[in-house]
Order: structure tokens, then C-alpha cells, then sequence
């Protein structure tokens, strides 16, 4: 089980005081207790199980505009002491920085929100094991199949979040997640392609029979690929990679990215950085949301902001310290986004794929080319060669290509959204990218 | 060294019991304890911005029966949380019926000292380097906008326990040091990372002034960049400059090599034992026992003192790097690579310190050879599809070759190649070998570890530069 309320709000107390006691001026504690347990399959049998008890502690403590911050994973007492010491020397050792404080005590959250993030449900491993024989099983049908890796995880966290202002509230979470990796062979090819499923409450995952199926579906098409010659060419991302772009956003607007003026979009609030049609939400208080929070890191309530309406950047992501050197108001996003999306488009994925003569419909990234300062970006993909709205042959080995600046304004959204992940975009397509390859 | 039952309600006796009992009829197993303190000291936006430090214990253990592997581990050394380990481990392995394998090889080699970097310098010294580098940088250019530099370093004690009390230890420092500059000139920003590091104590990299090199470095590359131009898109000749450049060989090959992924047959790879791989020339060894580098063990994290490991010998491919798992399953021996990141991962095969050896050439006769292509000094990160091949990697400096001779910088750009037949375009293997400075970090299945490369320039006959100019 993981720990209780009472058992974390013990722990965050003692070092609360103690932290007060041995001179810090104000302090924050989060405590955290997760039990994770995990069953792995491979080409039908068991091949692996994990079961992950963690414990941990961070504090942070404040001197004046001092600070300083300790973590650890040993919370027996005499380990709290000598480290709570340590922090605090070491916070009478770091120069003073006017910015650092705790949150206004006017934007706490007052009240944890019932969102339903927790189900206590166990699955024994017995029952994962049963389930991902039918998931391997599903995933193995065809001949072309000469691999798969399932697994199967069940997490469940309780933290407490207090600070010397008198803030202290935690929640309970947990997620049920299962995912298939799935390689076929064809005489010119080996490739490999996955699907998963990830969910707050049991119930709502997707069967094993569907998501083997949809594994294996998703590797044997990319069989014997082929490679393209450079040119300028529509890119079509599919929905589990789409979602990148939105992170990049979320990055680009972060608060300390824009408070060190390390981002392309420094200084655009009020502007239009998107094409008209584009709205942008970052949603809390989703029901069951992946991304759902009643109060971000530093304990600040969160509320709904649509950071992008109608193409023009409204806000940027804001805690408490960049937020006081930007002059502004923390909006809960200390730790980043929430439930982060793009408000679904007009047209049917359909018409998105026959809207040019070719296009090129990417379903997998690699590489970490994103350059948030410069708006660059420069990835390795794979995907299909799509002709008048049909997917005509697998292609690899080519990187695509633009700037964010250029693929904002071009961006144009399928109706296809759905809620898979904690960020979500649908199915979106980007006029003039460059592809490399031949 | 530290005594982990020290403060815990559980003997070392009563674990080894515990420990024997559980891995009676399992081939393979271990418990693993690890108490790792590490620090960071960052400098950012002209001030101190954190200063943090962390400990970190817990143990890890594991049982293998054929080819199951079971897990679990916690933070509390306690003998209730060991014996809930214990049943989950059991309740995983219902029927076992190994021979639990006792022999590890023993080794009285050690390639790092046993130190706390940490405590070896003070925290006010580290904050007056910090800030002293940030003033270096902002004097000597007008155009420096951001200044980024942080000390990191950690001390971790490991013990592993096997069955019937056998026990390996190893304490391993590690630090590094690190400085990111932006530059802004006529409305565009660029920025320059550099960094050293390895498993000494800060002052090795450090001393005198010699953090002066670092932000010279950082800075360079940052005005190089500023002057870039759009890169650009197709196939074409590469040159690769010596040293960190060889996380190429890293993505492109050395993952395709590692044990599991030949064991599952997943890795395109797997059949290619003892047949040509590469031009000949090419030589790539796998090394854990350079001292002091950022990527040596003295014992891997399941005991198995490290060794030089040739992976590819004058092109043909020789040895896969493996662990006690999977070289048992494919009946060869461990070559130390079990690796971990801490205790609350399962070993895996990873790399330590991937080399590829010198050839003949010069850098000189590679550009010159060259009509039309890219000349690339440094990359930021790579990745891997291990299955078809395909390697990425992005360029943080980079030049254009025109007709022989070196011409503009040219902005990020990802460079992707297939990495079966990557090794068989080198047309040159260049003289001059050199180790990266000290500064990657490998990720596989969610876990980072420790990993150095080394090259000399080698020349590329064929790779995608992914850039926006047609």
C-alpha cells in the first residue's frame, strides 16, 4: 500500500519545524510515497516482473532571499536531521536572489477538486499475466510477427505538499497502463512499431485483444519501406506524434524559458503566432485527466487558461519565481502544463489526407530536434508516402524539416481529437516543411 | 564504504539468508544496495539559481530462472521490506528449477580512487568558480546574453550480495562541469555548450584557471553558430571530426551490439556474427577500464570486473557487449556490461567507453577529397530505432565542404543514416584518435548511465543531411 495522508503529513511536518527550528525563515516539503508494479511479456511468456516501492522527500528551505533545496529517499529520522542541517548550512552559503519566495498566499488552493484520479482497484499479477496472454496472443496472429515485448503496469502515488505559509494538501493518483512492442520480417525489412493504452482507472483501458491487434497492425504495414528524394511536401503527423508539437509550445512558453529570453517566442503575447483557426487550451480540471491537478508544484490553484485564441498567444506558463522577475502573476504552472490541447479542427481526417495530391503521413520522430531558442527544428521520421487521400508505400531514412515560426502559421487541424494522453492534438498537417532524403 | 545494515533492524546475516533461500533453485540473482549523495550548484541568468543536494538509498533485488527475470526494490532497508521482496520474487518464479551459477570472475584492477568529489571542494569555491565564469563570459563578448554553468557530482557505494554471502563492492565518483553561452547579434541567438567531466575530483578538470578553456570552448562554438547558414537537405559526403562525434558509432552501432537485443534476435545485427560489417580499417572496441573516464567500472553493477571488449576488428564483427543474463542465454561470458542507473532498475547490457581505433589518413586528405558535402565537429543528442537501423543525430557544429576546401557554418541540422551499412561507407579512418571531453550520458529502456566515445575523423561516403536548402 502506499503510505497515507497522516503517514506524509507526519513526515512534512517534522521538517517543517524542524527546518524552522534550526533557523530557515520559510520552507516547502513535498513527500511522496508510489508503489508501482509491473509484469512484462515476451513472444507469449513471462519474462519479466518489477515491483518498485519508493519513498521520497524534497525540501526546500529559505533564508531571507536565500535558498537552497535537498532531496532524498531515506526518510528515517536521523537521515531527516543530518540532511535538514546540511540544507540549511548550505542555504547560508548560496547568495541571496531578490526573486526567490514562496507562492502568494492569495493564490494557494483552497480546496482539492474531486477529479476522480484515483482507483483503488489491485490487479494481481496473475490477472496482468492473464491479460497479456491475450494481448500476445492478438499480437501474434500473423506470420510476419517474429517478435513482441508487452508489459503491463499498475502505479498508484500519494504525496503531501506543505510550506511554512500553512499550505499542506495531497492527493491520491493512480494509472493503469499497458503497451505492445511488435517486430515484423519481411524478406527486405525488419521492423518494429508499438500501440499502448494508459488510463487512471482500469475500466477504461483498451482491451488486449485490441491493442495486440493494433500493434501489429501498425509494424507490418511499415514492412519494406522506401526512401523519398528531398523536396517541399505537406507533412501529415499522426496524433501520437502531433502531441510533440504542442510540448514544444508549452516549452517555448514556459516562464523561465521567456523570463532568460530563451525562446523564439519571447515578448509575442498579444501577437499571432498561429493560423486563425488555432486555439490552444491547458484544461486542469479534466475528470479522470491524465493531466488533471486541483494545484501545481508550489501549491498554487490552477485554473483553465486558453493560452492560444483564435492564432494570438494569450499567456505563458508562470510560477512563482520567473513570475516575479517577469512582473507577473503565478498562473499555476510551476511543473508545466496540465491537460494541454488543441481545440479539435473543421475538416475530417479524410479530407486532411486528400487535401493535396501528396502528402507524407508521419507516424514516429527520432532524434532531439527541437531548438526552442532559434524556433529550428530538424528530425529523423518514418511514416507513408500518402496520393490523393490513399497511403500508397512505407517510407524511412528521411529527416523532415522548418521552423516553428513558418509551422505554426501553417498548421491545419483534423476534427479527430481525442483524450489518450495528458497532451493531445489531432491529427494535424503542416504545409511546407522540407523532407531530406535521396 | 558504506555498512548499509548499519541502521536497519535487519543483520547482514539474516539478508544473506533471506537472499539464499530466495535464489535456491533460480540460475541467477542478486541483491543489490546502493547509497548514492550527489550534488548541483547551478548558475544561470547571472545569479545562483539552485544549489541542491540529494541522497539517495535503497536496494534492489533480483531472481533469474531461464529467461524470467523478477524485480523488486525499496527505499527501506528493513527486514519486513525484504521479505515482501522475497515472496513478490517468489511469487513471480512458482516453479524453478536452475543451478544457481556461483563463479564471477575477480579482478584487483581499479580505475578510479575511492573519493567524495563532493566534499573535496567547498561550496563557496564551486560558487566562486560559478560566478567567476559568468563574468569571464559577459566581459570578453558584448553580444553574450545568457550564461549557464553548473557543477555536478555524486559519490555511490555499491554492494552486491549474491547467493551463499559472496559480496563486491565499489565506490565511483563522478563530476562534471559544464557551461552554456547565448549569443545575440542583429536580432538572432545562438548558443555554445561545452563541459568536462569523468570520475575524478573536480580540481583534475579544473585547476588553476583552466575552467577558462571551458567557456572559451562554449563561447566559440556559439559565434560560430551565429554565422550559420541554412543547412542543407539530401545525400551527401560527411566528415566527422575526432572525439565526441563518435556518438555516431555509439547510436549507429554500438546499441545494435548490445547482448539482449541480439538474444531477441530484434536487433538488425543478430545474424551478422563474424561476418563483414564495416570497411576494412575499421576497429570498435568497448572499454571500461580507462582510468578515471567517465564511462569505467571497476565491476559492472552486477560484479563482473570490466574488461577492454573488442566489438568489431578490421570490419568484421567479433563480440556483442553482454550481461550475466544474457551471455548465459546465448552461452558466451559476461563482458562486465550489466549496467543499471540505480536500484530501481534491472540490469541491462549497456556500453562503457565506445572507441572507434585510428587508421592512416589525415583530416586534410578526407576534406580534400571531398566536392560537395559536411564537415561536422560536434552533435548534440542521437537516437536509435534499433530494429531498422536508422540513427539520428543533430549537428551543433558544422561546416559546409565545397570543392576540398572547408566553407560556412551551417545551422542544426539532424544528420540520419542506417546503421548496418553506415560502417561499410567509411572510406577513411583518420590518424588522430581523441576521447570526448567527458560529458555523455547513454539512455536505454528509461535508464541513463555514464558513457564516454572516442573517434579519430573518419569520412563518410553517403549519409541524409537533414536540412531546410534544396
Amino acid at each position: 500500500m502506499v503510505k497515507d495522508q497522516e503517514y506524509l503529513e507526519n513526515k512534512a511536518s517534522y521538517c517543517l519545524d524542524l527546518a524552522k527550528k534550526l533557523g530557515a525563515t520559510d520552507a516547502s516539503i513535498n513527500v511522496g510515497s508510489s508503489i508501482s508494479e509491473t509484469v512484462n511479456f515476451r513472444n507469449k511468456k513471462l519474462d519479466e516482473s518489477n515491483r518498485s516501492d519508493n519513498l521520497g522527500v524534497d525540501i526546500t528551505t529559505y533564508i531571507g532571499k536565500k535558498k537552497s533545496s535537498i532531496s532524498s529517499s531515506n526518510l528515517l529520522q536521523d537521515n531527516l536531521n543530518i540532511l535538514i542541517e546540511k540544507c540549511i548550512e548550505t542555504t547560508k552559503n548560496t547568495p541571496e536572489d531578490e526573486f526567490n519566495a514562496l507562492p502568494d498566499r492569495d493564490l494557494l488552493a483552497q480546496e482539492i477538486k474531486e477529479l476522480n484520479l484515483y482507483d483503488d482497484t489491485h490487479i494481481e499479477n496473475n490477472d496482468k499475466i492473464k491479460y497479456l496472454s491475450v494481448l500476445e496472443n492478438s499480437a501474434s496472429v500473423d506470420k510476419k510477427i517474429i517478435n513482441t515485448e508487452s508489459s503491463f503496469t499498475e502505479d498508484k502515488s500519494n504525496f503531501i505538499l506543505a510550506n511554512s505559509d500553512g499550505f499542506c494538501k495531497g492527493f491520491k493518483t493512480s494509472s493503469f497502463v499497458a503497451s505492445s512492442v511488435a517486430v515484423a520480417k519481411d524478406d527486405k525489412s525488419m521492423e518494429r512499431d508499438y500501440e499502448y493504452t494508459l488510463k487512471c482507472h482500469l475500466d477504461d483501458i483498451k482491451s488486449a485483444e485490441e491493442l495486440g491487434k493494433a500493434a501489429a497492425e501498425n509494424t507490418i504495414r511499415k514492412l519494406s519501406p522506401k526512401k523519398i528524394g528531398s523536396e517541399k511536401i505537406p507533412i501529415i503527423f499522426d496524433k501520437r506524434i502531433a502531441k510533440g508539437i504542442l510540448s514544444t509550445f508549452a516549452s517555448a512558453i514556459s516562464s523561465s524559458a521567456i523570463s532568460r529570453g530563451t525562446s523564439f517566442l519571447k515578448d509575442m503575447i498579444g501577437q499571432k503566432i498561429f493560423s486563425d483557426s488555432i486555439n490552444i487550451f491547458d484544461k486542469p480540471d479534466i475528470i479522470k485527466g491524465l493531466g488533471s491537478q486541483s494545484f501545481d508544484s508550489e501549491g498554487v490553484k490552477t485554473e483553465t487558461l486558453k493560452l492560444v485564441e483564435q492564432g494570438i498567444l494569450k499567456h505563458y506558463l508562470i510560477d512563482t519565481y520567473n513570475g516575479k522577475k517577469l512582473n507577473l502573476k503565478s498562473n499555476g504552472r510551476s511543473g508545466g502544463t496540465s491537460n494541454l490541447y488543441f481545440d479539435n479542427g473543421k475538416i475530417a481526417l479524410k479530407d486532411l489526407l486528400s487535401s493535396n495530391s501528396k502528402s507524407l503521413y508521419i507516424t514516429e520522430t527520432i532524434g532531439h530536434g527541437s531548438n526552442i531558442i532559434t524556433g529550428d527544428y530538424s528530425v529523423g521520421a518514418t511514416g507513408f508516402l500518402i496520393e490523393n487521400g490513399e497511403f500508397k508505400y512505407p517510407i524511412n531514412e528521411i529527416t523532415i524539416a522548418g521552423n516553428f515560426r513558418d509551422m505554426f502559421q501553417n498548421i491545419t487541424l483534423a476534427n479527430d481529437l481525442e483524450f489518450q494522453y495528458s497532451t493531445n492534438s489531432p491529427t494535424l498537417m503542416i504545409e511546407g516543411m522540407v523532407v531530406a532524403g535521396k | 564504504m558504506s555498512n548499509f545494515f548499519e541502521k536497519s533492524d535487519l543483520s547482514r546475516n539474516e539478508a544473506e539468508n533471506i537472499i539464499s533461500d530466495t535464489l535456491k533453485k533460480c540460475d541467477d540473482g542478486e541483491l543489490y544496495l546502493e547509497n548514492s549523495k550527489s550534488e548541483s550548484i547551478l548558475l544561470d541568468d547571472n545569479k545562483i539559481k539552485n544549489s541542491s543536494y540529494s541522497s539517495d538509498l535503497g536496494f534492489g533485488f533480483r531472481a533469474v530462472s531461464g529467461e524470467i527475470v523478477a524485480y523488486s526494490h525499496s527505499n527501506e532497508i528493513s527486514k519486513n521490506s525484504l521479505r515482501q521482496s522475497s515472496d513478490n520474487l517468489k511469487s513471480t518464479l512458482k516453479s524453478t528449477k536452475g543451478n544457481y551459477n556461483h563463479s564471477i570472475p575477480k579482478s584487483n584492477k581499479k580505475y578510479y580512487e575511492n573519493i567524495n568529489p563532493i566534499d573535496q571542494k567547498s561550496l563557496k569555491n564551486k560558487v566562486e568558480i560559478l560566478n567567476e565564469v559568468n563574468k569571464y563570459l559577459r566581459s570578453k563578448d558584448k553580444s553574450v546574453k545568457q550564461v549557464t554553468a553548473n557543477f555536478s557530482g555524486e559519490q555511490k557505494s555499491i554492494e552486491i550480495i549474491r547467493s551463499g554471502g559472496e559480496t563486491l563492492t565499489d565506490i565511483r565518483p563522478l563530476v562534471r562541469f559544464n557551461v552554456s553561452v547565448m549569443l545575440e547579434k542583429n536580432g538572432r541567438k545562438e548558443t555554445g555548450v561545452y563541459g568536462v567531466g569523468g570520475r575524478q575530483s573536480y580540481d583534475a578538470y579544473l585547476k588553476e584557471d583552466n575552467w577558462k578553456n571551458v567557456c572559451d570552448e562554449a563561447l566559440r562554438i556559439a559565434s560560430v553558430n551565429l554565422e550559420s547558414k541554412p543547412a542543407p537537405a539530401g545525400e551527401m559526403k560527411v566528415v566527422l571530426g575526432p572525439g565526441w562525434p563518435a556518438i555516431l558509432i555509439h547510436e549507429a552501432v554500438g546499441h545494435g551490439l548490445e547482448g539482449d537485443f541480439n538474444r531477441k534476435k530484434t536487433s538488425a545485427f543478430h545474424n551478422l556474427m563474424g561476418e563483414k560489417v564495416a570497411s576494412e580499417g575499421v576497429t570498435i572496441i568497448d572499454d571500461g577500464t580507462l582510468d578515471n573516464r567517465r564511462g569505467s567500472l571497476t565491476i559492472d553493477d552486477e560484479g563482473t570486473p570490466t574488461e577492454k571488449t573488442v566489438l568489431i576488428e578490421n570490419g568484421i564483427l567479433k563480440n556483442f557487449m553482454q550481461d550475466r543474463l544474457n551471455a548465459r542465454l546465448m552461452k558466451t561470458k559476461s563482458t562486465g556490461s550489466g549496467r543499471r542507473e540505480n536500484f530501481r532498475h534491472i540490469v541491462l547490457p549497456r556500453m562503457r567507453n565506445t572507441m572507434m581505433l585510428s587508421g592512416k589518413q589525415t583530416q586534410d586528405e578526407m576534406i580534400k577529397s571531398v566536392d560537395k558535402g559536411i564537415f561536422a565537429v560536434s552533435f548534440g543528442g542521437g537516437q536509435v530505432d534499433i530494429t531498422s537501423g536508422k540513427f539520428v543525430f543533430n549537428c551543433t557544429e558544422a561546416y559546409e565542404i565545397v570543392n576540398g576546401k572547408i566553407g560556412s557554418p551551417i545551422k542544426g541540422a539532424t544528420l540520419i543514416g542506417d546503421g548496418p551499412s553506415i560502417l561499410k561507407e567509411v572510406s577513411m579512418v583518420g590518424n588522430d584518435m581523441m576521447l570526448d571531453p567527458g560529458i555523455g550520458t547513454c539512455g536505454k529502456a528509461g535508464q541513463g548511465v555514464p558513457v564516454g566515445v572516442a573517434q579519430p575523423s573518419i569520412l563518410i561516403n553517403k549519409m541524409t543531411v537533414g536540412g531546410t536548402k534544396l
